[in-house]
């Protein structure tokens, strides 16, 4: 690679991703025909898209835990062939995603055993990240002992205690309710900001993914490519009564959701928008 | 007064056909059965004397030994056969045939292979109660979550890692129900490796005393391997509930929910 002033953290080269057919009858499933776009250092990006565009398929593929079909993917200038050592994931089924085996504190403290970190350090670390979701007194319980919204949090704590590079997120808080929800995009504004962490979220909420990113990537229907690339030139401190009902906001949140409905093309009439 | 509820629901039918029993023993005495009295007396006598030692502990002993070998080598062929799809198919139809021989006509051939003694009895048990842990771990193991998976490898858990903090304790439910049935198939390849050929063990005593007309101790044997049987569930209840701990509570969890 060619040594740029600001090399990327993450690049996304003419991805592409088709499933094998499951029977000789059935066709192939191409979820994703054609994705370009890269990420600079310490960047929060939102992904949005119409259910089905292929986000968990990119995201999957981006982690490392799909082969792509073609293209090529970089993560700090390293093609990525297996989980990259420097990403954390934070999945959506929180409840699957944390082992009900486990107390919460081992849990977060897992990822950090089989990296050979000391007990003293992983203790520290676990202890801190709990503390940073406001988990703290909670390292003792089960995870399944927990709401659905501190179970995602434990699964945010994680990934902060694993102290990565780069942080996804695959639709986290598409299972929980509005007002935890609420509380968790602060949390995950607060996160990014404190730890300079660059952040990949998906999701298909339009609202989230405006007050969330400093950019929104659309994602395309079925077969997928990029729709288009949106800066959100909000201000920085978000708030989400003043930022929400900021005129910039309603205008970005409109012009993304006529995306999504053109991405949607002749089948836009017949489904009802994402979200309202 | 919910202790008092629980002990009678557990002891008045017991209770109720002891003393049924010991009616009609009165009632209508027999050769064939003695009283509960009698069997009582003829139990402690019998078997806390010197057959504790030649009879009753080496049995339980292999036994135990059967039970120890069962799950380790039933878990771990599970494992393996569970973690790779080449190893499954390739051995599956082999599995299949092995599991359907029953495990007492091995004993000629064993006795004439190894001999009659300690290894061939325990061999038996291993061989007779393998099935059920063996097969429960390879469905356990199989049935793993995908996103527990997923998660695994995204933080970089090494083979070793994988296997002991997400894919053991994933199939342990399983794995714990074939361990359940496997206890009474163990039990019964105990008494059944030491009908033939042998001069000791509870089976042995058993068969020894039904022949010399021997009534009561007889009875008396029937109901120490009840008893073994009994003690083993009670065990392998308390250990399964200690184990589970997580899993009965996420059970709850869901139930309520």
């Amino acid at each position: 690679m060619s040594p740029e002033t600001t090399t990327p953290v993450l690049l996304v080269d003419g991805l592409r991703k088709i499933y094998p057919a499951p029977t000789p009858q059935a066709e192939p499933v191409e979820a994703i025909r054609d994705l370009t776009f890269s990420i600079p250092q310490g960047q929060l990006v939102c992904i949005v898209g119409p259910s089905g565009a292929g986000k968990t398929t990119l995201l999957k593929c981006i982690a490392g835990l799909l082969p792509p079909t073609a293209g090529r993917l970089e993560l700090e200038g390293k093609a990525i062939t297996g989980p990259p050592k420097t990403m954390a994931v934070v999945f959506q089924e929180y409840g699957r995603s944390l082992y009900p085996w486990m107390s919460v504190q081992a849990n977060v403290e897992l990822p950090l055993k089989a990296a050979g970190i000391a007990k003293a350090e992983r203790h520290q670390r676990s202890h801190e990240a709990l503390e940073a979701v406001g988990l703290g007194d909670a390292g003792d319980k089960y995870p399944w002992q927990l709401s659905g919204g501190m179970q995602q949090r434990v699964a945010i704590a994680r990934a902060v205690a694993y102290r990565p590079q780069i942080l996804l997120m695959d639709e986290p808080f598409a299972a929980v309710d509005a007002q935890t929800r609420a509380d968790l995009e602060d949390l995950v504004r607060k996160i990014w900001k404190e730890l300079g962490v660059t952040v990949l979220f998906v999701t298909h909420d339009i609202d989230e993914s405006v007050y969330l990113g400093q950019r929104v990537i659309v994602l395309s229907n079925r077969p997928t490519v990029v729709q288009e690339d949106i800066t959100i030139d909000l201000p920085d401190e978000r708030d989400q009564l003043t930022t929400r009902s900021d005129p910039r906001f309603v205008e970005l949140r409109h012009h993304i959701y006529g995306e999504i409905q053109r991405a949607k093309g002749n089948r836009g009439g017949e489904k009802q928008a994402a979200t309202a | 007064m919910k202790i008092l509820k629980a002990l009678f629901f557990l002891l008045a039918l017991p209770a109720l056909l002891v003393l049924l029993w010991w009616v009609s023993t009165i009632v209508s005495p027999s050769f064939f059965v003695p009283s509960p009295g009698e069997l009582v007396g003829t139990f402690f006598e019998t078997w806390f004397g010197e057959r504790f030692t030649r009879d009753v502990l080496p049995s339980l002993g292999r036994l135990a030994l059967g039970i120890i070998g069962a799950v380790i080598v039933g878990v771990g062929l599970g494992l393996l056969i569970g973690s790779f799809r080449p190893v499954r198919q390739l051995l599956e139809p082999l599995l299949e045939f092995f599991r359907a021989i029953p495990p007492p006509v091995l004993l000629p051939l064993l006795m004439i292979i190894m001999g009659v003694n300690w290894r061939m009895q325990v061999f038996v048990i291993i061989f007779g109660s393998l099935w059920p842990v063996l097969l429960n771990t390879v469905e356990g193991v199989r049935a793993t979550d995908e996103v527990q998976r997923d998660t695994a490898r995204s933080y970089g858990l090494g083979r070793m890692a994988r296997l002991r903090y997400l894919i053991l304790p994933a199939a342990a439910p399983q794995i714990l129900t074939g361990i359940r049935q496997s206890l009474s198939i163990a039990l019964i390849l105990m008494v059944i490796s030491e009908l033939f050929y042998t001069s000791s063990g509870l089976g042995f005593t058993i068969v020894q005393f039904q022949r010399n007309f021997a009534i009561p101790e007889m009875w008396s044997g029937i109901l120490l391997l009840g008893l073994i049987g009994l003690g083993l569930a009670v065990l392998f209840r308390y250990t399964e509930r200690y184990i589970l701990r997580w899993y009965h509570g996420l059970r709850e969890v869901q139930r309520e929910s």
